[in-house]
């Protein structure tokens, strides 16, 4: 499978899903801190995938949705964004209630 | 060679900006893994009529856009604030 399925995969797989430096508990970088600590005050359920443990997967998500950064947020598939979008999504209301049919019971 | 900060006006100035803030903030990540390769950390306001219209990730790419090619060896990283003249 080509990297740019086994990301496919997981985007659909995966309801919300975030593409980090590090992971959850360590993260390795501020902005994937930053984003961490979003999903986290959410309550949401999320899957992580440390980009710097697999240089393919790091290479091949900048051009999965064609952004050049990491941290990235998927939700039931479509790229949200990077970390500043995350904190204006997150202020405004909206990352609530994209993912408010997901939270757990 | 021109300083990356200025590497960053001058390919901004497609966007056609009223004012762009460009704070470099390397220092503050000096020593973390990240910034051993020397990249900068920036963070950035770019106030421009191109992002009427737009949303926020359509803003972002537009910025992006002119400065893939130094991300992420010169750029390590680019917080980004990108309004439009009325929400400035």
């Amino acid at each position: 499978m080509s990297t740019q399925d086994t990301i496919r995969q997981q985007v659909t797989e995966n309801p919300v899903i975030l593409y980090m430096k590090g992971t959850p508990t360590f993260p390795q970088c501020g902005f994937s801190a930053g984003a961490v600590q979003i999903l986290k005050n959410l309550g949401v359920n999320f899957a992580a995938v440390n980009v710097l443990a697999d240089p393919e997967i790091r290479q091949g998500i900048k051009e999965f949705a064609n952004w050049p950064t990491i941290p990235q947020l998927y939700i039931k598939g479509e790229f949200v964004g990077g970390s500043d979008i995350m904190k204006e999504l997150y202020a405004s209301g909206e990352l609530a209630e994209m993912v408010a049919d997901l939270k757990a019971e | 060679m021109m300083s990356i900060a200025d590497e960053i006006r001058t390919r901004l100035a497609a966007l056609a900006p009223e004012n762009i803030e460009l704070f470099d903030d390397s220092a503050a990540h000096a020593g973390h893994a990240g910034a051993a390769s020397g990249g900068g950390h920036f963070e950035l306001t770019i106030v421009s009529n191109a992002f009427i219209g737009k949303k926020t990730l359509e803003r972002h790419r537009m910025v992006y856009q002119p400065l893939s090619d130094l991300i992420p060896h010169r750029i390590h990283a680019l917080s980004i604030r990108a309004l439009t003249p009325d929400e400035f």
